[in-house]
């Protein structure tokens, strides 16, 4: 079943997911760019497979388009949720 | 202006290790890399190579061409910075099958999950283009790219289109190579159902003994050893190479190419069609028959191949068959399908530069239908001036490359 679905929680589950992309922990912040942490658009598309897994929460390719920072694609998931 | 074309540099990831100087070694002293009835890169850690980021992103056939395309770099001397134009260095990556490791996940993904659960990764890293795309992302190559197919006579094509993409111009330095990740249980299956897999059985003993599984010429042969792994030729033209301080390994002097338009499966009668691969590499060479000394054969181990190889080899060089060394690494290596070209192409040159031709191991029982001199079980010090490498594949396919000393 779907995780309820809170920023902290979601912060968490983008946060754990990077490393995986291979990006380095300490990098990560809501104020980094996808760009500057090496995260391009197939690695974007497989984030969101993580997040539907996870809460259930389709992103569409265009509202994935939209987003640039790690914070962009955290309230993105928060604000379809709500 | 005629263009020479030398080779500068050389990488390997085989059954026998990583890296090109361990094949050697392991060859030398007739060492099998064949385990448990397959020839796997059991030594291969991808990510003792590459980031995690690299690894994650390409199949293992394409893990294995960045690897050794990194050492054959080195070797030439120019991984961190390019010596050219960047669209005046290319790369030429065959393989036979392509990611097939990752097409079956993806299909496995979505049997089970759905369409929405897989990778986007799979479709640009299943293509068999994958391999010399991502090496010339990896060092800004912005030449000619491609991959060539052409079954099991992949890697002679990959390195013989490449040395004459330089001849014809269109670059000064290509990479040529072969790579191949194929060992899935849907391969072994489909190899099996051919009945085309060699016994895992020693023929005096009748044990289990998988190093045994890889016959060559040896008259109990009864099929070939699937495997895996990848070689990477720098090929530079000569003049080139010397102004900017290269160091020359050997020459590609030969090509030659050629189809059965037979079967799918079995070889053309008498080896027809790998006669005239062998005839127009040495035409293209400009050399005769006689001034060939070794014969890397593709020498799978199958009945049919090994037979009309033999008969080839005798049609094209007549009386000097009987002075030619030709021997099948692919005794120690396993076929290694699109990669083994290439694998092999590597083996002529270091058996040029070192004088030390590699066994025909596991050759116990001769047959007396062939008869030339198959270096059996353990290498051999000898004076090699030119060496042929013979690759052919499903669907007919025939490739011959020809290497020379380099001598200024």
């Amino acid at each position: 079943m779907a995780t309820t679905i809170t920023p902290e929680a979601v912060e968490k589950t983008v946060y754990d997911a990077l490393p995986q992309f291979g990006v380095e922990e300490s990098d990560i912040s809501r104020d980094a760019t996808f760009e500057q942490l090496d995260v391009d658009s197939l690695d974007l598309a497989e984030l969101s497979q993580i997040i539907e897994d996870e809460y259930g929460v389709q992103l569409k390719g265009d509202d994935v388009g939209k987003i640039k920072t790690v914070g962009d694609a955290i309230d993105l998931v928060v604000n379809r949720a709500g | 202006m005629k263009r020479d074309i030398v080779v500068t540099g050389i990488g390997a990831v085989t059954p026998l290790g990583v890296g090109a100087r361990t094949l050697y070694e392991r060859w030398r002293a007739g060492a099998s890399g064949i385990e448990d009835g397959v020839g796997a890169c059991t030594d291969f850690d991808p990510t003792e190579h590459l980031s995690k980021k690299e690894a994650r992103r390409a199949d293992r056939f394409t893990q294995f061409a960045m690897v050794a395309s990194d050492e054959a770099l080195r070797e030439a001397g120019w991984a961190d910075e390019l010596p050219y134009e960047t669209g005046r260095v290319g790369c030429i990556i065959g393989t036979g099958i392509g990611g097939i490791g990752i097409l079956l996940e993806g299909q496995k993904t979505l049997d089970e999950r759905g369409p929405r659960r897989v990778s986007p990764f799979m479709l640009p890293h299943m293509l068999p283009d994958s391999a010399s795309g991502q090496v010339a992302i990896q060092y800004g190559i912005r030449g000619p790219n491609m991959a060539v197919v052409s079954a099991c006579a992949t890697g002679g094509h990959a390195i013989g289109e490449a040395m004459e993409t330089i001849v014809r111009g269109q670059a000064d330095i290509m990479l040529g190579a072969g790579t191949e990740a194929p060992l899935v249980p849907l391969a072994f299956a489909g190899f099996g159902q051919m009945r085309a897999l060699g016994t895992p059985i020693d023929p005096d003993t009748g044990e289990y003994n998988p190093a045994m599984a890889s016959r060559p010429f040896d008259r109990t042969r009864n099929g070939f050893v699937v495997s895996e792994g990848s070689a990477v030729l720098v090929l530079e033209e000569l003049q080139h190479a010397l102004a900017r301080g290269a160091r020359p390994i050997a020459e590609v002097i030969g090509y030659g190419s050629s189809a059965d338009a037979f079967d799918m499966a079995a070889p053309a009668e008498r080896g027809e069609g790998n006669q005239r691969a062998m005839r127009a590499a040495l035409a293209r060479a400009g050399i005769g028959p006689q001034e060939v000394d070794y014969i890397n054969a593709h020498g799978t181990s199958t009945p049919l191949n090994d037979r009309f190889e033999t008969m080839a080899i005798r049609e094209v060089f007549g009386e000097h068959a009987d002075r030619l060394a030709v021997s099948s690494t692919k005794s120690m290596t396993g076929h290694a399908m699109g990669a083994a070209g290439a694998i092999e192409a590597y083996v002529c040159v270091k058996t040029i530069t070192t004088g030390c031709i590699p066994p025909t191991i596991n050759y116990r029982h001769p047959d007396p239908e062939l008869t030339l001199d198959y270096v059996p079980n353990e290498a051999r010090a000898a004076e090699v001036r030119v060496a042929l490498s013979n690759s052919m594949g499903l669907g007919g396919h025939n490739s011959s490359v020809i290497f020379r000393r380099y001598e200024d």
